[in-house]
C-alpha cells in the first residue's frame, strides 16, 4: 500500500511539473488596455486661439503669422532653430570620423539622391520660409514655419517648388486661429511622402495611416489606440525624440517600444528571453507597405528617355509609376517581408566626397553583431538602386535635378545627366571628371511602424526552420531549428544506420541458425 | 527454472516512465532540430521543456532510490566474464550456447550491461541533462548582468545536446533488440513489465560476482 502511495505521489509530482511548464500564465490584459486608455484621451488646447485678436487679422506674408505666434510663445522659435527639423542636420559622433555635422547637406540617398541644387523644390518639406538655392538665413526667427507642424485646420499646404512657403491658396487667418498639437496629418504631410510620393522611402509610413485599421498599424489605427506621431515622438523644447538611420549615426534620443511596454512584456518566459537579442519590431512587424506599395528598386540609368522629345511615364496595373523619364525605372513592393540585421543603435553613412570602397555602395550601414550585448536583430527595408557616380574619381554624384526653368542644367528639365552631374557637383563644391557612370547602391531603413496585432506576430517557425528562415542571412550565431553541426548530424546518422544494420544482421543470423537446428531452442 | 521477483515496483515505474519520456523527448527534440515535423516548432519546444522537467524529477527520485536501496551497486563495472559475455553475443548465441552470466535479483546485469549502463548514467545522461539545462538557462547571466558567466552563443551547448541525443537513439535501437536475447525472446520484456522472471538455476560456468563482492 505504501508503495502505491509513493508511486502515485511521484506520478502526480511529474504531471504537475509538466503541466506547470506547459500552462500559459494568464496575465491581466490590463498593461495594453491601460496604455490604450492613456492615449484615448486627446490633449486639448488650454486656450481658444480663434479668440485672439492677434490672430483674427489678415496676414500679408506667412512671416507675420510667426511673429504673432512668438509674441506670446516667446523663446519657442529659438528652440525650433536648434532642431534638426530646422537645420536639416545634426552634430553626430561617427566611429572613425569623429564629430561631424551630417544631414541633407552631405548625406546622399538612393531615391532622389540629394537636395543640393533642388532646394526650391525639396524644401517644400522644410519648416521655414524661403530656403531655396540662394543663401538662407538660418538665424532669422521670423522664417520659422510654426503652422507646418501646428496646423489643426487641415487646410495648410506648402507650395510646390516654393522653398517652404505656403501655397498661395492658403487662408492664413483660418490656419492661425486653428492651431494645436501636431497630428498624424501634419507630420504625415512630409514624412509619409519622402522620396517624391506616398510611401516611397520608408515603406512603413504612408498616407493609409492618416486613417487606418489595427491590421495595418495597432498604434495609429483609428479603430485602435488612435495615437498620433507625437504620442511616441515626444518633444522637449521642440527637440523631437526618434531617429531615422537614413540620416542618424548615434544611439541617442531614440523612441523605444520598451518605454511603454517594458523590456519583457510577454507572458511566456521563452519570448522574454528573445528580447535580449531580438528587437520588438523584428517579430511584431511581419510585413511593411501593407496598404500601398513602397519603392524597392530604383534605376537611374534608364532615366532621360524621351518620346517625341517629351518626357513620359509608364504605370503598372495598379497605377504606380514603373518608368518616369525624369527618374528612371522602379520596382515597387507591397506586404514586403523585412530584411533582418544586427543593430547596436549606431550607423555610418556615405558622406559627399567619400571614395567608393565597396560595390554595391552602402549609402548607410547599421552597425552590430551577435556577440555585442547591445545589438539586437531589427527588421529593415533595404532599398537598392543604380545611381550616377563619377567613374574616374570613384565618388558618388549629386546631380542637379529640379529647377523652375529649362537651360539651367537641371535633369528634370534638360534630361542631360552629365550636365546635371557637373552642375550639382559644382554646387556641392566637388570636382567632377565628366566620366559619368551608374553604380549599384543600397540603403537600409529600419522598419519601426505598422506594428501588427499580436496574433499576427512572426511565428517561431518562420525563423527556426531549415529552409527559408527569415533570419537566413544572419549567420554569426547558432539558432535551433535553422542550424545544425555537419559533423554531429553526419556521425549521428551514421551511428543510427550502423545500429540498425547491426541489429538486422545479428537478428538475421539468429533466424538462419535457428532454422538449421530444428531441435534447437527456436525461441532464442 | 525458478521464478524470481527481479524488478521492483518503483524500478519498473522508473524504467517505463523514463522510456516514454526519452522517446517523447527524442521526437520533440528532433523536431526542434529540424529533422522531423510533427507538432510544429513552437509546440515541440513547449512539450520538450515540459518533458525535460518531468524527466529531471524522475531522475531525482531514481537517484534517491538507487542510493537508499543500494541498487547502485548493480552498475559497478567488472572485468570478470566480460570476454565471455562478448563472445556469447558474437558467437555463442548462434550456437544455442548458455548465457555465460547468471541473472539474479542481486545481480541483474551482465558485465557488458554494467559497462554500458554505467556509461549512460555517468556520461551520456549527465551530458544531455547539463547541456539541456544550459539550453534553457544560458541567457540568464546576460539578462541578470552577470558578465562573468556570460555564455556566448549556443553552438557548443547545441553540439553536445544533439550528439547526446543521437547517441541515445543509437543506444535505444540496440537496447530494444537486445531485449530479445533473454532466456526466451520475450522473457526480458515480460520481466520488466511484471517484475517476475524465470531464471536458470543450474550454476553458471563462471559464477557471477554478487553485488557485495564486487563492491568489496
Amino acid at each position: 500500500m505504501r508503495k502505491i502511495f509513493a508511486l502515485v505521489a511521484v506520478l502526480v509530482a511529474i504531471v504537475a511539473l509538466a503541466a506547470g511548464a506547459l500552462v500559459r500564465r494568464d496575465t491581466d490584459p490590463s498593461p495594453t488596455a491601460a496604455l490604450r486608455a492613456r492615449y484615448v484621451k486627446k490633449a486639448s488646447s488650454s486656450v481658444d486661439h480663434s479668440r485672439f485678436p492677434e490672430l483674427k487679422r489678415t496676414f500679408a506674408e506667412p512671416q507675420q503669422v510667426t511673429e504673432a505666434c512668438i509674441s506670446c510663445h516667446n523663446g519657442r522659435a529659438e528652440e525650433v532653430m536648434r532642431s534638426s527639423h530646422w537645420n536639416h542636420e545634426r552634430g553626430e559622433y561617427i566611429e572613425g570620423r569623429g564629430v561631424r555635422y551630417i544631414g541633407k547637406r552631405n548625406v546622399l540617398n538612393n531615391f532622389c539622391i540629394g537636395v543640393a541644387g533642388s532646394r526650391e523644390s525639396c524644401n517644400k518639406c522644410h519648416i521655414g520660409f524661403g530656403w531655396g538655392d540662394k543663401p538662407f538665413d538660418l538665424a532669422s526667427a521670423r522664417n520659422v514655419d510654426c503652422l507646418a507642424c501646428h496646423d489643426a485646420s487641415g487646410t495648410y499646404v506648402k507650395k510646390a517648388g516654393g522653398a517652404g512657403y505656403p501655397d498661395t491658396g492658403v487662408n492664413l487667418t483660418e490656419v492661425a486661429t486653428h492651431v494645436g498639437r501636431p497630428q498624424r496629418a501634419t507630420c504625415g504631410t512630409c514624412h509619409f511622402f519622402g522620396g517624391g510620393g506616398n510611401n516611397v522611402k520608408h515603406g512603413d509610413l504612408e498616407m493609409a495611416q492618416f486613417d487606418t485599421t489595427r491590421d495595418v498599424d495597432v498604434h495609429m489605427a483609428s479603430d485602435g489606440a488612435n495615437m498620433s506621431c507625437v504620442d511616441c515622438h515626444t518633444a522637449t523644447k521642440h527637440q523631437m525624440k526618434g531617429k531615422s538611420y537614413s540620416l542618424s549615426s548615434m544611439n541617442r534620443n531614440r523612441v523605444q517600444c520598451e518605454e511603454c511596454h517594458g523590456a519583457e512584456p510577454h507572458a511566456k518566459e521563452i519570448l522574454n528571453e528573445h528580447t535580449l537579442k531580438v528587437s520588438c519590431q523584428a517579430c511584431h512587424i511581419p510585413t511593411y507597405a501593407k496598404v500601398n506599395p513602397t519603392k524597392m528598386r530604383w534605376d537611374w540609368s534608364t532615366a532621360g528617355r524621351l518620346r517625341d522629345g517629351q518626357s513620359y511615364e509608364e504605370k503598372d496595373a495598379r497605377g504606380d509609376d514603373v518608368y518616369m523619364s525624369i527618374k528612371g525605372s522602379f520596382v515597387w513592393g507591397r506586404n514586403v517581408k523585412p530584411e533582418y540585421q544586427w543593430f547596436d543603435g549606431t550607423a555610418s553613412h556615405y558622406l559627399l566626397g567619400d571614395p567608393v570602397e565597396k560595390i554595391p555602395v552602402p549609402l548607410n550601414r547599421l552597425h552590430g553583431r551577435y556577440g555585442d550585448p547591445d545589438s539586437k536583430i531589427v527588421p529593415a527595408k533595404v532599398h537598392r538602386a543604380r545611381q550616377p557616380w563619377d567613374e574616374q574619381a570613384r565618388i558618388m554624384v549629386q546631380p542637379k535635378l529640379a529647377d523652375g526653368k529649362p537651360g539651367e542644367g537641371a535633369f528634370w528639365k534638360d534630361f542631360d545627366m552629365n550636365r546635371a552631374a557637373r552642375e550639382g557637383m559644382a554646387i556641392v563644391g566637388l570636382p567632377y571628371s565628366g566620366k559619368l557612370g551608374f553604380v549599384d547602391t543600397e540603403m537600409t531603413w529600419p522598419v519601426n511602424h505598422m506594428v501588427a496585432p499580436k496574433g499576427q506576430a512572426v511565428g517561431c517557425a518562420e525563423c527556426h526552420t531549415r529552409e527559408g528562415s527569415r533570419l537566413a542571412s544572419l549567420t554569426d550565431f547558432y539558432m535551433p531549428g535553422r542550424d545544425s553541426n555537419r559533423w554531429v548530424d553526419g556521425l549521428g546518422r551514421l551511428a543510427i544506420v550502423l545500429s540498425l544494420a547491426g541489429v538486422v544482421l545479428h537478428a538475421g543470423a539468429r533466424v538462419v541458425v535457428s532454422r538449421r537446428q530444428p531441435d534447437g531452442r527456436k525461441d532464442r | 527454472m525458478r521464478r524470481e521477483y527481479v524488478y521492483k515496483g518503483f524500478e519498473r515505474f522508473w524504467h517505463w516512465t523514463q522510456a516514454a519520456l526519452i522517446l517523447f523527448l527524442a521526437l520533440t527534440g528532433f523536431e526542434i532540430h529540424g529533422s522531423l515535423a510533427f507538432f510544429g516548432f513552437e509546440q515541440a519546444v513547449s512539450y520538450h521543456s515540459a518533458a525535460a522537467w518531468a524527466l529531471l524529477v524522475l531522475i531525482a527520485f531514481a537517484i534517491f532510490w538507487h542510493l537508499t536501496t543500494d541498487e547502485w551497486r548493480q552498475y559497478v563495472p567488472t572485468l570478470e566474464n566480460l570476454r565471455e559475455q562478448a563472445e556469447y553475443y558474437t558467437v555463442g548465441i548462434f550456437r544455442s550456447a548458455e548465457h555465460p552470466t547468471r541473472k539474479s535479483a542481486v545481480s541483474k546485469l551482465n558485465p557488458l550491461q554494467r559497462l554500458v549502463y554505467l556509461a549512460l548514467k555517468v556520461l551520456v545522461i549527465p551530458v544531455v541533462v547539463t547541456s539541456g539545462l544550459l539550453y534553457m538557462f544560458y541567457r540568464y547571466p546576460q539578462r541578470l548582468g552577470v558578465e562573468a558567466l556570460n555564455v556566448e552563443g549556443l553552438t557548443a551547448i547545441a553540439v553536445l545536446h544533439t550528439a547526446g541525443a543521437f547517441f541515445l537513439v543509437a543506444f535505444l535501437i540496440g537496447h530494444l533488440y537486445l531485449i530479445t536475447t533473454g532466456h526466451t525472446l520475450s522473457s526480458n520484456l515480460k520481466a520488466m513489465i511484471t517484475g517476475w522472471e524465470d531464471l536458470e538455476v543450474e550454476p553458471a560456468p563462471a559464477a557471477p560476482a554478487s553485488a557485495e563482492e564486487v563492491a568489496a
